[in-house]
């Protein structure tokens, strides 16, 4: 790992650590409380713009967490490049599967949406044909 | 500090190291790790991919469905309060996952400078980190499934989907205790409670939405929710209980002063570290889906 770091200089670095995780964490849940309408009566995002917001700003928080863990508390900083590379370059490939399966999970929606209105539509009324079902004599008479 | 550099120097006088720079042929170590840590990195991208594997999971399966639970409606209990607290548990546990990261890391710093009971004694402190987890996990399962009624299967928290009036038995509209209509909002979280065994189940009549005017069963929320949840989560769990195990195993070990002998500046703790951050990085992510959007 870092040889080119002294100990006070890791001790440092540990603490620094700890405060920025806590930190970070404890506003993301006062963010959180606030926007799910927790802490300021009156005070929402829920909806719209305000929680594409939130949002954003939940992911990129976590994502900051991420980038802090893997690089200074497993060293990834400190490692040659082509091993970083080739650990954090093939989780790339997430990118498009997040955007494949979310459309995904939309389409199913719409499909669920779409097959409870059919679930729901009334057929026309009892008695007249439906659709090209031939009966028994009509099947043979066309013989 | 100069004990620091000469850990450090290398590994290459001990022959069980040998073995590990013949496997590697060409007398290079390839990015300058062992055959032990990049394996160890490897391994941790590939679970990587299986536990991103299922959070997308959760993301389609929640995109597909008209309504999904609240996560400060579902996660709000707290140990020995009747209160509902949004997210505090879950925080507390956080924060014990970041405390034993930031123990680990010193236990790796101690290993590096050849220090026994420094890093038998961090060690000793990330292992309690680990168990305080398992034991918050413990209390969050068993609040789900014996008081809330959520399994794999089933999932009795529900969102109303649009507004309308809660209605009593008999088919009037239910009244609150102050005598006002027991009214409810659309996206508003409800939790259907089982009495004597069978789930007691309100008829609600809506009066938004495509529903308006009629009078319908308060629905369960969706089942695949409790499934996801019990699923990722345990499986996060599981990596946090072998982890406790490993680092419980590798603790003794240094201890005995097994790696004391290797000098190789604790090896194995600093793999052992990787995995141990990696549990706190997906927890991370565990987090910020199932807590905090």
């Amino acid at each position: 790992m870092a040889g080119h770091q002294t100990y006070e200089e890791q001790k440092a670095l540990v603490f620094k650590g700890l405060m920025l995780l806590g930190v970070i964490t404890i506003v993301e849940v006062v963010i959180a409380l606030t926007a799910k309408g927790h802490l300021i009566h009156g005070v929402k995002f829920t909806e719209g713009f305000g929680h594409y917001l939130y949002m954003l700003l939940m992911i990129g928080f976590s994502l900051y967490k991420a980038y802090f863990i893997i690089f200074f508390f497993m060293h990834m900083a400190y490692e040659v490049r082509g091993l970083a590379l080739s650990v954090l370059l093939p989780t790339a490939l997430l990118v498009w599967a997040i955007i494949a399966f979310f459309q995904e999970g939309n389409s199913w929606g719409n499909r669920r949406e779409l097959i409870k209105e059919k679930n729901e539509e009334r057929v026309k009324p009892a008695g007249q044909p439906q659709g090209y079902i031939l009966s028994k004599d009509d099947f043979r008479n066309t013989l | 500090m100069a004990d620091t550099s000469v850990a450090h120097a290398h590994e290459s006088h001990h022959p069980e190291h040998q073995d590990d720079t013949n496997l590697w042929e060409g007398a290079k170590e390839p990015f300058k790790a062992s055959y032990g840590k990049l394996m160890m990195w490897y391994f941790l991208l590939s679970d990587a991919f299986t536990f991103a594997g299922f959070l997308i999971a959760y993301g389609a399966l929640r995109f597909s469905m008209p309504t999904w639970p609240e996560p400060d409606f579902v996660f709000a209990s707290f140990p020995f309060v009747n209160a509902h607290w949004p997210l505090i548990f879950v925080t507390f546990m956080t924060f014990v996952l970041i405390f034993s990261s930031v123990t680990m890391v010193r236990a790796v710093q101690e290993g590096h400078r050849e220090n026994r009971n420094g890093v038998v004694f961090w060690m000793l402190l990330t292992i309690l980190g680990g168990a305080t987890f398992l034991g918050s996990q413990a209390y969050e399962w068993t609040t789900l499934i014996v008081k809330e009624n959520m399994t794999v299967s089933q999932n009795p928290f529900g969102r109303h989907i649009a507004d309308g009036i809660y209605l009593n038995a008999d088919g009037t509209e239910a009244k609150k205790e102050d005598g006002s209509p027991k009214t409810f909002h659309k996206g508003e979280s409800y939790l259907l409670h089982k009495h004597e065994g069978s789930f007691d189940i309100p008829k609600v009549k809506y009066t938004t939405g495509a529903y308006a005017g009629q009078v319908r069963d308060a629905s369960f929320g969706p089942k695949a929710f409790g499934a996801l949840f019990f699923f990722i989560t345990g499986f996060h769990g599981f990596h946090v209980f072998s982890g406790v195990l490993f680092l419980t195993i590798i603790m003794i070990n240094a201890a005995s002063g097994l790696y004391a002998a290797r000098k190789n500046g604790y090896e194995m703790v600093e793999k052992m570290g990787l995995y141990w951050h990696f549990v706190d990085l997906v927890w991370v992510f565990v987090f910020l889906v199932f807590y905090l959007l």
